[in-house]
């Protein structure tokens, strides 16, 4: 982890019809190499958050800046930076049409123009590093949930992006296929790599995280290190809430 | 047994009177000629043209509440409009009115009415198959959708390489049927002087005064047809199920 900031948000807000707020004037920076949990009740914004980050969601007001760019700039070609930005969903999202190689391959064939060769070779290789590597011709149908999700950070991954993004990961697994996918995420994390991650598993946060934000009502109530917030939290509604989690 | 033996008599001289005598047969084929090529080009147009629609559409439903103001959203709202109309009114007339018209008033001019037919039976299969596709594509998850996104593909990227791809498998059975249908209503065809197969039928029943044989003819050829593309499709469907398993 450095002081490089790698994504900041400027008092972004999403209001779903006018009278929900999903997000009030959140700030928040992830710098290079840090991993970033963002903890909350259901329905404090958390998801729309991270969904924000990569214009999943667009938000009513506020700036996201990228790597120096501000991405909600509407003469920004989004596309771009998205491709620098990998996501992983609650629910895999995995293309079903495609063999797992494809899955992994569609995108930097199609829009970094990388060849095929070379784009197999690379998958393969985050194939290996999973364990997955005899799956590969295998369709999404045909593997489980954990190993679903272990080819969607690998498919992520394909596209070498700079920050990657964690919807609640483990949310839609069982729970002995929770264990196989967090430590594929520890790895990656391990290595280096930039992670906003929304979840429900306290021990990650706690071992992983080298930041831990938690929020309520669409806006930031506390955020420290996971020490802090889990041993010493300063805010009553956190405190609460761990209580009712840990 | 000499009943059934006279029966069989009758059922030859009808079918030599029908069919071998003055090679009447040949206005069954060349019929059948047409009628192939008619199905087989308004296919073309209505897959085309019908699958153009249905992206605007389910464009529109999709997106157009969250887009932002500004030439792109009335652009797509004026499109989407034109496409409402051109379904409401295709939909809500018959085929044959609509063959008419563009025959003897759209392309008065033209004396081609082959070329007319397949243009209006490919503008009306599409009316029919944008509907479909359009179901097709409101059937995917979002899921598929915002992973594509997320990717950094962009909307059209995003609707060729992972949505359409899936939404025709899921309304497969649908098209097909559709084309079924398309078959048959070019029956109609003999309203624009057309000789397709029925026409072909009902020639030579005019020559021959004998009803029976031409039209059960007619008949059974195009249940064949349409028995051998249901079989086709059964078997495209079943690959490319397996192809998930």
């Amino acid at each position: 982890m450095n002081d490089e900031v790698m994504i900041k948000t400027i008092d972004l807000c999403k209001y779903f019809n006018k009278n929900i707020h999903a997000l009030e004037n959140v700030n928040i920076e992830i710098h290079k190499g840090e991993v970033v949990v963002i903890i909350g009740p259901s329905g404090s914004g958390k998801s729309t958050f991270l969904r924000s980050l990569n214009l999943l969601e667009t938000p009513t007001s506020g700036q996201i800046i990228f790597e120096d760019v501000d991405i909600t700039d509407k003469n920004v070609d989004i596309n771009l930076h998205r491709q620098r930005m990998g996501m992983v969903f609650q629910h895999f999202n995995l293309f079903p049409h495609m063999t797992i190689l494809r899955n992994m391959t569609i995108a930097p064939i199609k829009l970094l123009k990388m060849p095929k060769e070379d784009a197999e070779k690379a998958a393969m290789e985050l194939l290996r590093r999973v364990g997955l590597e005899d799956r590969a011709n295998a369709y999404p149908s045909q593997l489980s949930g954990g190993q679903k999700q272990r080819i969607a950070i690998v498919r992520a991954l394909c596209m070498k992006p700079d920050v990657m993004l964690f919807d609640e990961p483990t949310s839609a697994l069982d729970p002995e296929m929770v264990g196989e996918v967090l430590e594929v995420m520890k790895e990656l994390a391990r290595d280096g790599m930039t992670m906003a991650v929304v979840t429900h598993e306290m021990g990650f946060a706690r071992e992983v995280a080298d930041r831990v934000i938690f929020m309520a009502d669409g806006a930031v109530v506390e955020e420290g290190t996971p020490d802090a917030i889990f041993e010493h939290p300063k805010n009553q509604r956190t405190a609460d809430f761990l209580k009712k989690v840990l | 047994m000499s009943g059934l033996g006279a029966w069989f008599a009758d059922l030859k001289a009808d079918f030599i009177l029908n069919f071998i005598d003055s090679n009447r047969w040949k206005f069954i084929t060349s019929g059948l000629k047409n009628t192939l090529f008619i199905t087989l080009m308004a296919v073309i147009i209505g897959v085309c043209l019908g699958t153009v629609v249905a992206i605007v559409r389910s464009g529109y439903e999709k997106n157009y509440a969250e887009m932002k103001k500004g030439i792109k959203k009335y652009l797509l709202a004026f499109v989407n409009g034109v496409c409402k109309v051109y379904l409401t009114v295709i939909r809500g007339t018959p085929v044959v009115v609509q063959l008419m018209i563009m025959y003897y008033i759209i392309f008065a001019t033209s004396r081609n009415s082959l070329l007319v037919a397949i243009l209006a039976f490919g503008i009306n299969s599409a009316a029919y198959v944008a509907e479909i596709v359009r179901s097709g594509i409101m059937s995917i998850d979002v899921g598929q959708f915002e992973a594509g996104r997320s990717l950094g593909f962009d909307y059209k990227k995003t609707m060729i390489y992972i949505i359409i791809p899936q939404a025709i498998k899921n309304v497969l059975p649908a098209l097909a049927n559709e084309f079924i249908v398309l078959l048959k209503e070019t029956s109609v065809a003999g309203y624009v002087t057309i000789r397709d197969l029925t026409m072909g039928g009902n020639i030579i029943r005019a020559a021959t005064y004998s009803a029976f044989m031409p039209l059960i003819a007619v008949a059974l050829i195009y249940l064949v047809m349409v028995m051998f593309f249901t079989w086709l499709v059964g078997k495209l469907e079943r690959r490319l199920r397996n192809s998930e398993r």
